[in-house]
């Protein structure tokens, strides 16, 4: 095993061994739906087992240090070439979208959001595995950019077959179509426009670097140049708008944000989990290796902004979620917070408030993709995501809304849960950010950070409130709905497991990001 | 003595001409007529490789650039690349004429002789280096093309498309005519190397200026770029739709072939004059195009107008370069390699759409819904395409976007960065209307008026499938492996390279 991944290939197979999957799976037939969920259930197992390996394999020792890695040939013309590995900020991402993408997997074993087509819906997946943990581990930024399209198409799909079809009103020209094409092609247009920016400055680093020899697209190389200052000024500041356009959307940061609430409450429920927990991931993990290394001083100049805009979305998702009462758009308005926190830590350039970013993805990964599982096999069962129509969970499914409770704790940020780390973490971070920028402005931030903190609390209690407990309605009481079945469970409990691990051990994850975060600080920011 | 080498794809092409309209007179089974049009192609494609790996050949003597008749025809890289696409997609439009011609009470084997001769005059020009051959060329191409958009006499629309399209290729020619005969007033000569060397002093006369405007505009119209590109949709949605395939692809190309030619060849020092007018057109042709396009209701009108738009991304760089008066090099190799891939992905698309649409009998989006439902297959083949169109990874589109928008941003400067920004806001407004047929094949429900259970049982054609098979596997392998378009560009560009440029 050392081997296969000393040489590069074993990281390689936990990308492609999903597309592998995917072709098996495109020539089964449709009828023979066990051979279809037996070669995503095995694919997606390997891939999360080998992720396994490599996490037992990795040196944590030297967690600043790129393992595992391959640097071939791909396109010479450009010089783009196939270079992936993993360190300390990349590893439990890349973990983290394999286990999501297994965990998936076994949820969908009967539970097929309809119209029923398990042949579609696990080839896309299978896709979209791929595409997330390529992009994780991508060190070539056109290699990074095609990861981080893949994911757009099988998203799109999944949206637009399974997602919800109640009317929905088109802002401006007032049209009405149903929710999961509004919402699909909206997804669709947001990522696609900032992602098209991005890549004009992916070129336009390219073609810089050729200033300083050859020209290249490798995110190592391009970093090292990144200290040198070669790339500063307007130049610097233009490829910073561009890159922030592709990142900030797929956070999203508010007030990119519109596309989120749309497509995480239209999308089915495997759907859901995976956007939530995995692709908004892929934004906040952009920033953080490719626009603060590559360009240190102008993320200095934009950490303000940045910092500004995500408190914004911290207040903004808490009022929002207080005014929804679909608990699935709940749910989504409190992605658009935790993402705040997220960047907040990442503006804060400093090394707490980097790690505090990646904690705070890891677990907002696991505890949101709770959450949406939680809320998709709820409505499965009442058929209603309002919670007006809700109450009385505790009497009716208890283990359901048990469950429910230790997520919505986990979310609002209990301290000994997951959740606690990333936000704690984060608003220490503002106390004390890098020297060169305006600490009373970060310290407000902090203060208005806090405040999110509270509101987080309360919407997420006054949702526990109105689902778990109170009246139970009579007709919940007698229809004799089913409790968490064993594919639900085997689903979740990893997740739970992981939440609790993290909550009480944060060095779990921090053991391998620090160095790599130390590194980044120090030769990008010196400090 | 002449060097038959060079010329042996056009003799072999020739001689296929022929031997198809000698078939015709021999067997009964049309087919065969195909059956030796295909052969003779595949026959064509063989001198290709010898004369580009003649160095290494034994027994082989010369190397490129090849030139003949005192440098009006010349075989170099670029010309050998680009016969390479034009054999390529005229075997393909044929694999998708077979089962469409055999279909109806169409006059068949002289459908395959028109469409090969098409070919021949684009294979032609791309070796023409002097203005005469050039035109003859052309109008081989433009003439077959005329015929073969009439060739359902029974249909109004085809009859018009026919007429459209002949009355705008002639005023296109006469543009360029009159163009050419105001530049050998001038200069006395229309050899594009002897043009090249005009001394500066002639090069300012209005005359000259105005000449070299209606050959480009005389292009223009070929090509379909705005504002030339009216009758485009038309012409495409009466045409029998393997020739709108064939014009879309083909046709176009050949126009891009001559306008590349005339502009490197023989104007390169007056990038400054042709520059800034490609970049107007180009900006145009994407952003008409695009908006255009969202529009359409009918498929095939949307992949005339989406064709349109192509064109635009097509002449980004070359415009922009040329404009600023940087490195055209790399935007010849963008434009060659954007050419090569969306010649793959087009056909496909047409391939998709000539499949569902004669099973189905429309051409409407509406009547195209829930077509997942009953053809699963097709429904994935026609996402691939579109979505390829739209520029989507890991379908090949996605590279001909980034060779665009990489030349476009490697020129520099304000004329550069401008297109690119133009180029990057259309590739959103494009995803639209691909997406709107994606979402009619795979969101929509089948409408009530459509008789699944009568569809379901037909077949697609096998000559059909096999080029769906061929555009299908190109456009995954070239999405993953973008580097044999981009090679073949690079290619292509050491004939720039040789010039000076």
């Amino acid at each position: 095993m050392q081997e296969l991944f000393d040489s590069g290939w074993g990281l390689s197979l936990i990308v492609f061994i999903p597309v592998v999957g995917m072709v098996v799976i495109a020539f089964i037939p449709r009828s023979f739906e066990a051979g279809l969920k037996w070669t995503a259930l095995v694919t997606s197992g390997i891939a999360l087992v080998l992720t396994g390996i490599m996490v037992a394999l990795f040196d944590f020792s030297a967690a600043d240090e790129f393992q595992f890695g391959a640097d071939l040939s791909w396109i010479d013309v450009i010089n783009a070439n196939y270079h992936i590995g993993v360190d300390g900020i990349s590893l439990w991402l890349v973990v983290l979208a394999a286990l999501i993408t297994f965990l998936v997997v076994i949820y969908s074993w009967d539970h097929w959001p309809e119209p029923h087509n398990p042949k579609l819906l696990l080839a896309l997946t299978m896709i979209l595995a791929t595409g997330m943990t390529g992009t994780f581990v991508a060190l070539d930024l056109i290699l990074f950019f095609v990861f981080f399209e893949i994911v757009l198409l099988p998203m799109y799909f999944m949206i637009g077959i399974w997602g919800d079809t109640e009317p929905r009103k088109v802002p401006i020209v007032n049209w009405e179509i149903e929710m999961r094409l509004y919402a699909s092609i909206k997804f669709f247009l947001f990522t696609l426009a900032g992602s098209a920016f991005m890549l004009l400055g992916f070129l336009a680093l390219y073609f810089r670097s050729g200033d300083a020899g050859e020209r290249t697209f490798d995110i190592v190389e391009l970093s090292a140049l990144g200290t040198t200052g070669v790339f500063a000024g307007t130049f610097a500041f233009w490829v910073f708008a561009a890159l922030f356009a592709g990142f900030a959307v797929k956070v999203p940061m508010w007030p990119l944000h519109t596309w989120l609430p749309d497509a995480h409450t239209a999308a089915p429920t495997v759907g859901s989990v995976i956007l939530a927990a995995v692709l908004l991931k892929l934004g906040t993990y952009g920033f953080v290796r490719i626009a603060l290394p590559i360009l240190p001083d102008e993320a200095q100049n934009w950490a303000w902004f940045i910092g500004l805009l995500a408190v914004i979305g911290i207040i903004y998702g808490s009022l929002a979620c207080l005014a929804q009462t679909d608990v699935k758009r709940l749910i989504a308005f409190s992605s658009v917070g935790h993402m705040g926190f997220v960047m907040l830590g990442i503006a804060t350039l400093t090394t707490v408030g980097i790690n505090a970013a990646i904690i705070g993805m890891v677990a907002h990964g696991l505890i949101t993709g709770l959450l949406f599982f939680l809320a998709g096999s709820m409505s499965h069962r009442y058929h209603t995501r309002d919670m007006r129509l809700l109450g009385g969970q505790m009497r009716v499914l208890p283990q359901m809304g048990v469950l429910l409770g230790f997520a919505a704790m986990a979310s609002l940020g209990l301290p000994a849960l997951a959740g606690f780390w990333g936000e704690f973490m984060s608003l220490l971070g503002s106390f004390e950010p890098l020297e060169s920028l305006n600490e009373s402005v970060f310290r407000t931030f902090m203060v208005i950070g806090a405040i999110g903190t509270i509101l987080t609390a309360g919407y997420m209690l006054w949702m526990l409130r109105s689902v778990n407990f109170g009246d139970a309605p009579a007709k919940w009481l007698g229809a004799d709905l089913e409790d968490v079945d064993t594919f639900e469970w085997l689903a979740w409990a990893p997740l739970v497991i992981a939440i609790i691990a993290i909550g009480i051990y944060p060095n779990l994850v921090l053991g391998a990001t620090d160095d790599a975060v130390v590194n980044l600080v120090t030769s990008a920011f010196g400090g | 003595m002449i060097d038959y080498h060079a010329i042996l794809p056009e003799i072999v092409l020739a001689v296929t001409v022929l031997a198809v309209l000698v078939t015709d007179l021999v067997v009964r089974d049309k087919y065969y007529s195909a059956v030796v049009g295909m052969a003779g192609l595949f026959a064509a494609m063989i001198p290709l490789f010898t004369l580009a790996l003649c160095e290494d050949l034994a027994g082989c003597n010369g190397s490129l650039p090849r030139e003949l008749f005192g440098g009006s025809y010349v075989v170099d890289q670029f010309s050998l690349v680009l016969k390479g696409l034009f054999i390529f997609a005229v075997f393909v439009a044929l694999l998708l004429s077979v089962a469409y011609v055999e279909s109806d009470r169409y006059y068949e084997s002289e459908f395959y002789f028109l469409l090969l001769g098409a070919a021949l005059g684009a294979v032609v020009m791309s070796s023409s280096r002097d203005f005469l051959t050039m035109i003859v060329a052309l109008e081989l191409v433009s003439g077959a093309g005329f015929m073969l958009a009439g060739w359902r006499k029974g249909d109004e629309r085809s009859n018009e498309a026919a007429l459209k399209f002949f009355i705008v290729g002639v005023t296109a020619l006469a543009l360029l005519l009159l163009g050419v005969s105001l530049l050998y007033g001038i200069t006395g000569t229309q050899l594009f190397s002897a043009l090249a060397e005009t001394p500066d002093a002639i090069a300012e006369e209005p005359a000259f200026v105005l000449g070299l405007l209606f050959v480009v505009l005389g292009f223009g119209f070929k090509i379909s770029a705005v504002p030339f590109h009216v009758w485009t949709p038309d012409v495409y949605e009466g045409s029998p739709t393997p020739v709108s395939a064939w014009l879309s692809v083909g046709s176009k190309a050949a126009g891009f072939v001559g306008l590349l030619a005339v502009c490197y060849f023989a104007f390169p020092n007056l990038s400054n004059l042709w520059g800034p007018a490609l970049w107007i057109a180009a900006a145009l042709s994407m952003t008409v195009g695009n908006v255009v396009a969202i529009q359409q209701t009918n498929i095939v009108r949307l992949l005339g107008y989406s064709s349109i738009a192509q064109a635009g991304f097509m002449l980004a760089p070359f415009g922009a370069a040329a404009a600023a008066g940087a490195d055209l090099q790399q935007a010849f190799a963008a434009t060659i390699t954007y050419l090569l891939i969306y010649a793959v992905m087009n056909l496909g698309a047409f391939g998709v759409v000539i499949a569902v649409g004669s099973r189905l009998g429309s051409y409407e989006l509406e009547d195209w819904a829930g077509l997942y439902r009953w053809a699963p297959g097709l429904a994935v083949a026609l996402g691939a395409f579109f979505l390829s169109l739209a520029g989507i990874p890991p379908l090949a589109g996605w590279f001909a976007k980034l060779a665009m928008f990489s030349a476009a941003i490697g020129v520099g400067d304000a004329w550069g960065y401008s297109i690119a920004i133009i180029a990057a806001v259309n590739t959103v407004v494009a995803f639209v209307y691909y997406a709107k047929v994606v979402k009619a094949a795979f969101f929509d429900p089948v409408p009530d008026y459509i008789d699944v259970d009568a569809l379901e049982p037909m077949e697609v054609a096998p000559t059909l499938r096999l080029a769906l098979g061929i555009t299908g596997v190109l456009v995954i392998v070239i999405g993953v492996f973008p580097g044999i378009a981009s090679t073949l560009a690079q290619y292509t560009s050491e004939v720039v390279v040789a010039i000076g440029l």
